[in-house]
């Protein structure tokens, strides 16, 4: 599997490792970001920024609370804005840890072996942002524990055939598993931090996480198989999650959401703004900390590469929709397709198509895909292009449905938009903490990337 | 400080000064004189709250003034200083006002001094009027424990069959405004009513000497027969004294107009359900404020079904009006032009004089078709003229005795109310009043600006001035004494409707802020005092009553709400004049500027009501604002567009408003609205929109040329309810909301609605396994687009049935409001003669419901009678329901939209409806209320409910009967019938939703003969 | 072979936990735990710091139970998902819910496939982590100061005193045969 002892021919062209590693080496270099690197300024004064941020956030959930959710901009017709476009957005920048822990695990990637290990931080710290959305957004938020099915005094039970109880079942199993499958990917590495920990505290520490984990060959076996079985069972998983989330649109009347195709460009919308995601995190992260060696540029170039095609999926959704809206006959969508190019909102949809679907298409030519500069600044038009995917199919949708008379524009306040910049605060005050207490790539998978690692079968045969 | 500076008054001087700038009227502190006779002479609450008057903090010195505390006035849009200034302002309100049990001490039938016989939760009706302008609207009122709490028709009275009028409705907030005068005031202190009767008794005997030549009686439009008798009585006692009447929106020109052609001043009533052809001068008889205007809906709405034999509808006029909308022949001309056109007109059925040859010859010979069906309906803003055409003309087509009636004036003293105000000005000036009276109004903000009333007043040419008025209005603050007037729901009174009939006044409620009505004060100037309205009341009707026993005619009176025989009979009159002179100005340059009564508060007297200023006015939606209204050629010649601020300039003064561009406004003309712009309306009604007053002179009531309109470049916020106005959108595709055909169309076509409705057996699964056959009841609803005439009422009793909260014009804005039933307004056609359309939209109940299924805690979904319930205590607000509703009828709270605090609103709301908390969704639940009540009583009595006994509230109010409500389960119900009928189609159909509410298609009868110009409308619409 | 194995039975009642072999390399480990098993030393286990192929089977170590209790896993949650939905929305609290029949099967794919996953994931950590003894507070290998560089880059053999062919002498003996770095007693 994922950890197994070839470097595959193909993969030969660009090292997935500078040369000249050895197991302890890779051991010293990444173990050492944690436990012995002094924390730089630069770090304290980011960690201030972000944390700040994070309580922009608290204060704003606070209002929110005290006030009720008039304090955001949405209305009737527009009864979902900022908050459920945020809940999708972010949920689907996790999928891309997932998938790559997961899906490329599957499929013998090797490369993956150095980036997974943030990428699936990314996907917690993503999915708990995106948590908090659903939440907020009720009108009665203490109240929203009704949303799951538990015995009750009332008698009441939740319909579940409601997309919204879907959400609920699919997010917190996407929260649970990411977390399981990332935890039991660094068992093995938190050994290795306990065993070198100078400090006798941190020792114990990590050796409380750790378990006693002491690479018995019996455990290595059960451990292969339960994470084979993890990566098995997250890959469907990941891709129930965005179909789950599109159903909240897809199962509604409203034109625009009403589509069979949703699932499949959902997932891959998600998948794209994910990996755009890990490129805007990689690519800093890998500069400051100097792992050039693990993150090389064959891992940049393959994200971008994995972007360009998510992106022409989603292309082919958007080309489907504006098809469909023309084919069907259907006054209404054919009305939403015209609304969307000269409706009050088509800035907002020219942008998504230029940052969604023109400016990425750059990523074909190597000269893109191999500058650091480039690929950073393509992810970042790429996160604000999905962003604005969703929110042109909540808000423009809803704004003008079936009856002319009712209806409404979206006007966003002040608050919507501290409540999204503090979720930022919430995502990066998680990863700022991840890369100082945690090693931020998988050492033990690294190490079977090394041609040490290998076992040759004439050795067994010998003697 | 030093004991000296704490004795030195200098501290309540301050609280004097803080005081002041709530009320600039001078102050003075109490002295203990007063405080004596104050305590003397109030009872129970009062004298607690005497008390807190005497230790006179000078917080409360302060709130004596306005019921509650100043800023307060964002009790709607600013949520952050309501709480703590809400239950300070409350804490004083419960002071006074103890508990729900107020019942009146003076005997109201049928209640009989048996408490026993009041069933807790079992509400009681009782028939009373609600007087607007004079003509009193008859309705019933409902009464929890002895809280008044709805208002409905009169179904027996003749003048109302059971419809209403959007004032009278919401006149039940009103009678709840915690800003209203609250105590008798001299000179801003707090005076008692013997205070008052003391200050009057010298002057009064003085004038006695000179027969009361320095007294002058200031009312609005009298209709009371006691009141008149009354200030007769006193006049004939004092000859000296003169009565003055004064109202901004008079029907002079009506009364003109038949002195011209009668010599007489008669009212003129006319009776639709005979008349085949309508033709409208200007009026707007289906809306509210017009007499007569719910019985006229009543027989025009009855006379549209194209199954039998359809009336046709021509409007002629000046500003776009409801009536205008249901047209079948829509003319838009200037207000000047429509003499013209009459007199033209007049020629042409035969009356002898000759104008401009313009009137439509298709219209006369449609006209001369239907001698004696047909009837010419005159607004009461032309001038004098016309009406005396429009008279000449009813004769010459032969509709006199027929479809016109004259009657005796219902006003009981039909002078001209602009000559009667100008004769008591110039008294004033001249020093010749000594006591000036004024009986309600507000004659300070709304006299003509020319008379210069307001500073007449304020000068001290005139000694005593003694106001009468429920606020502490504009007019108060000019007079120092100020009597808070009684509720017409709190005293003993009595009026004739447009017909003549007169009705009882009788009161629910003692006042609750101890107000007075216009007969005590009356009777004091007579030195009658101590006799109570009730008294006066019953004693005038003794002596007009013959018969023999006076207990069962005033019992019998009472419980009908009307005095039998008191209808005036129709009198012949003769017509005098056959030709009438133009009396129109020569048409000066610049726009013809229009000033129209506004839709929802009307001249201004309910400008603090926070439901007529949230209702949305029935052409433009808009709320809480009036806005300068330009026809699209002139907005587009100005480059004008929506939110632009204009100055209006005529004749030298100046007003700034936005302007709204109306389809179909007539060109080069402006149409501003009374009512706004109020200094000291309330804390709903201050500061509202913009004052047109200052531009009314008495020579141009209505409208004049010369009118300029510049641009300032400033932008203005109009709340509109609705965001688009025709059913066609910006791509050009029509949605077919509002079906509708011509009746040629319709007679060989009659399943034109129905295209698009998917056939029953559309779907995998088996019809709902839940056979609502097997039950009792399944409730349905069909709304007849032909009847309905747009007038708001449903809106208004909806919310007053179900406590719908008022959020104010900037969550309106934002588009939060929370009305469960709107009518949404389209236009059709060319932007400046459009089709309009009203329909009215409460919840669909939907069968196949798209909110139902959405929802995750199962807040709404079905009953076992089919209706769409609404669980308000399990929902938590997700809002998908309404995302996923096509209607877009539910609605949410945002924000904490209902008020908790004020006391007075706690009396006033519906006992049987759950007040909403933040964070939950509501909508129309078909009145579920209602149901299970009837529901209830038929099962203790064993039976089932009857067809037509259940209403729901927006039904029972409607005055055109365009809504019917019922069992489907009954083959024989309304509904059924109507469900039957070819026109009926669901909105939306192809949704499949299934829509228990269904509607009857429009079909409009337009005269063949004008077809083709309907066609190439039609033809405009479609590119 | 049995998964659940007497190897990993925590220290027995002899001062003695066994022998511990240091090598530098994976090669070296899987060479010299094959002939460590096949002279007929069976209670062995060997230590890297990663996954070596072949090293499980080379100590005879062939499958283990991890699939099954994810399997089981996955079933339970498969099927109390359906049960419970169907329970709510046909047995105890059947609602008419805009016209959809009480057993809307479709809709109750969802929430079926989410638990089904999420019981199956938790089985399969929390299962390989119990069949695994852990967590484990204490265990005598970690006596030995070597074994730090277990999870770094050395590697070691440790036949049990438990093994019936266990002696200290003969045992020391035959490992030196495979050319260890070094050779410890770990004590219990």
């Amino acid at each position: 599997m994922a950890t197994n002892t070839q470097i595959p021919v193909a993969d030969r062209r660009v090292p997935v490792i500078a040369p000249g590693h050895t197991f302890s080496t890779i051991t010293e270099k990444i173990s050492n970001i944690v436990l012995t690197r002094p924390v730089s300024l630069g770090w304290i004064l980011g960690f201030l920024i972000v944390f700040g941020m994070l309580n922009m956030l608290t204060g704003a959930l606070g209002y929110l609370f005290i006030k009720g959710t008039g304090i955001w901009g949405i209305n009737i017709p527009v009864g979902w804005g900022f908050a459920i476009i945020n809940f999708v957005w972010w949920i689907g920048i996790g999928h891309a840890g997932t998938l790559i822990s997961a899906i490329l695990a599957l499929l013998r990637q090797t490369w993956r072996n150095s980036i997974n290990r943030f990428a699936e931080a990314m996907t917690l710290f993503a999915v708990a942002c995106a948590g908090i959305f659903p939440l907020a957004h009720t009108g009665r938020p203490w109240l929203a524990y009704w949303l799951f099915p538990y015995p009750n005094t009332m008698r009441y039970w939740p319909n579940f055939r409601s997309p919204l109880v879907w959400d609920v079942f699919a997010v917190s199993t996407y929260l649970t598993i990411s977390l399981v499958f990332w935890f039991v990917g660094l068992i093995p590495d938190l050994a290795t931090l306990r065993d070198r920990a100078e400090n006798p505290w941190v020792a114990r520490i990590y050796g409380l996480l750790a378990m006693g984990w002491r690479g018995s060959a019996r455990h290595w076996h059960r451990y292969e198989t339960a994470y084979l079985l993890l990566a098995g069972l997250a890959t469907p998983l990941v891709l129930s999650v965005h179909t789950v989330v599109s159903f909240d649109f897809a199962v509604g009347i409203v034109p625009g959401w009403h589509t069979t195709i949703f699932p499949p460009y959902f997932v891959a919308g998600a998948i794209y703004s994910g990996f755009a995601m890990v490129l805007c995190l990689a690519i800093p992260i890998r500069a400051i900390y100097k792992l050039q060696d693990f993150i090389t540029m064959r891992h940049l170039e393959n994200s971008a590469k994995v972007m360009l095609a998510t992106g022409l999926i989603v292309a082919y959704g958007y080309g489907m929709e504006g098809f469909m809206g023309w084919y069907s006959g259907n006054q209404f969508d054919s009305f939403l397709l015209w609304n969307r190019f000269h409706g009050p909102y088509k800035f907002a949809y020219l942008a998504l198509l230029a940052c969604n679907i023109f400016i990425p298409q750059v990523l074909w030519l190597k000269k893109f895909r191999v500058s650091t500069g480039w690929l950073w600044i393509i992810s970042f038009i790429v996160l604000v292009g999905m962003w604005l995917e969703r929110f042109i199919i909540i808000v423009v949708s809803l704004s003008r449905d079936f009856l002319t008379s009712s209806w409404g524009m979206y006007y966003p306040t002040k608050w919507d938009w501290i409540t999204f910049c503090g979720t930022f605060g919430l995502f990066l005050t998680g990863m700022w903490l991840f890369v100082r207490v945690l090693p931020a790539i998988s050492i033990f998978e690294l190490r079977t990337l090394l041609p040490e690692a290998q076992v040759h079968e004439s050795a067994e045969v010998k003697q | 400080m030093s004991m000296d500076e704490q004795t030195n008054p200098v501290p309540a001087k301050v609280g004097a000064k803080a005081g002041a700038d709530v009320c600039p009227s001078k102050r003075k502190q109490l002295d203990l004189a007063t405080a004596r006779e104050q305590i003397e002479d109030t009872t129970g609450p009062e004298y607690w709250r005497s008390l807190q008057e005497l230790a006179g903090s000078d917080e409360f010195q302060e709130m004596l003034h306005r019921e509650f505390p100043k800023g307060a006035s964002e009790w709607i849009d600013d949520f952050s200083r309501r709480g703590f200034l809400k239950t300070m302002g409350a804490s004083l309100a419960l002071a006074g006002l103890t508990g729900c049990t107020r019942m009146p001490n003076t005997e109201i039938v049928p209640y009989v001094r048996q408490p026993e016989n009041v069933i807790p939760g079992r509400p009681k009706f009782y028939a009373t009027a609600f007087t607007l302008g004079g003509y009193a609207s008859p309705i019933l009122v409902e009464s929890n424990m002895f809280r008044p709490t709805k208002i409905e028709g009169n179904p027996q009275h003749p003048a109302s069959l059971g419809g209403t009028d959007v004032y009278a409705q919401a006149s039940i907030l009103d009678l709840y405004d915690p800003d209203r005068a609250q105590s008798i005031t001299y000179m801003g202190d707090v005076r008692s009513w013997n205070a008052l009767m003391d200050a009057l008794r010298g002057p009064m005997s003085a004038e006695k000497s000179m027969a009361g030549g320095g007294v002058r009686i200031l009312t609005q439009t009298v209709s009371s027969p006691t009141l008149a008798a009354q200030i007769h009585d006193y006049l004939g006692a004092n000859p000296q004294a003169k009565w003055h009447v004064y109202e901004p929106i008079s029907r002079d020109n009506v009364m003109e107009g038949a002195k011209r052609a009668f010599g007489e001043p008669v009212e003129t009533r006319y009776d639709l359900s005979k008349a085949d052809v309508i033709l409208s001068l200007d009026a707007d008889f289906l809306y509210a404020g017009f007499p007569g205007s719910a019985r006229y809906t009543r027989d025009f709405a009855a006379r549209r079904n194209p199954d039998a034999n359809m009336n046709r509808l021509y409007v002629v006029e000046s500003t776009p009006s409801s009536t205008g909308m249901k047209a079948d022949h829509h003319l838009p001309v200037h207000s000047s032009d429509i003499a013209g056109f009459a007199r033209s007109l007049a020629s042409a059925v035969g009356v002898s004089g000759n104008g401009p040859e313009f009137a439509i010859a298709a219209l006369t010979k449609d006209l001369q078709a239907h001698k004696g069906s047909s009837v010419v309906i005159p607004g009461d803003h032309q001038p004098p003229a016309v009406h005396a055409l429009a008279h000449a003309i009813n004769h010459a087509l032969g509709n006199v005795g027929k479809t016109v009636f004259y009657t005796d004036p219902v006003d009981a003293n039909p002078v001209n109310r602009g000559e009667s105000l100008k004769a008591l000005v110039d008294d004033m000036r001249a020093g010749k009043v000594d006591l000036l009276v004024i009986l309600g109004g507000n004659p300070a903000y709304d006299a003509p600006a020319d008379l210069e009333f307001a500073s007449a007043l304020k000068s001290n040419a005139v000694e005593l001035k003694v106001f009468l008025g429920s606020h502490r209005n504009e007019t108060a603050e000019l007079c120092q004494w100020h009597v808070p007037e009684a509720h017409y729901l709190e005293s003993w009174s009595d009026a004739r409707a447009y017909d003549g009939t007169v009705s009882i006044v009788q009161p629910l409620i003692e006042p609750l802020y101890g107000g007075k009505s216009a007969h005590e004060v009356v009777a004091i100037l007579a030195g009658q005092s101590g006799t109570t309205p009730h008294d006066l009341i019953q004693s005038y009707w003794q002596k007009e009553h013959s018969g023999a026993d006076f207990d069962a005619f005033w019992r019998k009176s009472l419980h009908d709400g009307w005095i039998e025989g008191t209808t005036y009979a129709p009198k012949n009159v003769t017509l005098k004049a056959a030709s009438f002179p133009a009396s129109q100005p020569a048409p000066g340059s610049g726009y013809e500027l229009n000033f129209r009564r506004d839709p929802s508060i009307y001249d201004g007297r309910f400008s603090n009501n926070g439901w007529l200023q949230e209702l949305p006015k029935p052409l433009t939606k808009l709320t809480w604002d009036n806005p300068i209204m330009i026809g699209p050629a002139l907005a587009e010649r100005l480059k004008l567009t929506f939110k632009d601020v204009v100055e209006l300039e005529f004749n030298g003064k100046k007003a700034k408003g936005a302007v709204w561009i109306q389809a179909g406004h007539p060109d080069n003309a402006i149409t501003v609205f009374f009512g706004y712009g109020r200094t000291r309306a309330g804390r709903v009604g201050t500061g509202t929109g913009f004052d047109v007053f200052p531009l009314r002179t008495s020579q141009t009531p209505w409208f004049a040329d010369g009118a300029k309109l510049t641009a300032t470049g400033e932008t203005y916020n109009l709340a509109s309810t609705q965001g688009y106005q025709t059913m066609e959108t910006p791509n050009g595709s029509e949605r077919p909301l509002v079906q509708e055909r011509s009746l040629e169309e319709y007679r060989k076509e009659p399943n034109f609605a129905k295209e698009g409705e998917p056939p029953e057996d559309l779907t995998l699964l088996k019809p709902w396994l839940f056979e609502y056959a097997k039950e009792t009841y399944s409730w349905g609803m069909a709304i007849d687009l032909n009847s309905c005439v747009g007038c708001n009422n449903c809106i208004i009793a909806c919310q007053s049935e179900n406590n719908i909260a008022v959020v104010g014009k900037e969550q309106t804005l934002k588009g939060r409001h929370m009305h469960w039933l709107r009518v949404d307004a389209y236009y059709n056609g060319s932007r400046d003669n459009p089709k309009g359309f009203f329909q009215p939209v409460p919840c669909m109940q939907c069968e196949n419901a798209p909110c139902e299924l959405v929802c995750p805690v199962q807040a709404t979904l079905h009953s076992s009678e089919g209706l769409n319930d609404m669980v308000y205590n399990r929902c938590v607000g997700t809002r998908y329901c309404s995302n996923n509703c096509p209607y877009k009828v539910r609605r949410f709270n945002f924000l904490l939209f209902q008020d908790w605090e004020t006391p007075q609103f706690k009396l006033m709301r519906n006992p049987d409806v759950t007040i909403r908390s933040r964070g939950v969704m509501e909508k129309c639940t078909y009145c579920v209320q209602r149901i299970s009540e009837h529901r209830i009583d038929a099962e203790r009595a064993d039976t089932t409910i009857k067809d037509g006994e259940l209403q729901t509230a927006c039904q029972q109010s409607c005055p055109a009967n365009a809504i019917v409500f019922g069992n489907l389960n009954d083959p024989n119900s309304q509904v059924n019938k109507w469900k039957a009928q070819a026109r009926n189609y669901s909105l939306l159909a192809e949704l499949n939703t299934r829509p228990r509410t269904t509607y009857l298609a429009e079909v409009r009868n337009p005269n063949p003969e004008l077809e083709e110009s309907r066609a190439e409308a039609r033809t405009e619409s479609r590119t | 072979m049995s998964d659940v194995s007497v190897y990993e039975s925590p220290i027995p009642d002899s001062p003695i936990y066994g022998l511990m072999a240091e090598f530098d390399s994976a090669q070296e480990l899987v060479a010299a735990a094959h002939k460590t098993h096949e002279a007929g030393y069976k209670k062995i286990d060997a230590y890297s710091p990663f996954p070596i192929e072949g090293l499980a089977e080379a100590i005879g170590f062939h499958k283990n139970r991890v699939a099954l209790v994810v399997l089981i896993g996955g079933l339970v949650g498969l099927i109390s998902a359906y049960s419970l939905q169907y329970w709510v929305a046909v047995i105890t609290y059947p609602t008419n819910i805009g016209g959809r029949p009480y057993h809307s099967w479709p809709s109750f794919i969802i929430v079926t496939f989410e638990l089904t996953i999420l019981f199956g994931g938790l089985s399969s950590a929390i299962g390989m982590l119990a069949l695994n003894g852990l967590p484990m507070p204490y265990h005598p290998v970690f006596n030995v100061p070597e074994f730090a560089k277990a999870s770094e880059n050395k590697f070691f053999l440790v036949v049990f005193s438990s093994d019936p062919n266990y002696d200290a002498a003969r045992t020391r003996a035959f490992l030196s045969d495979l050319a260890p770095r070094m050779i410890a007693e770990v004590p219990s």
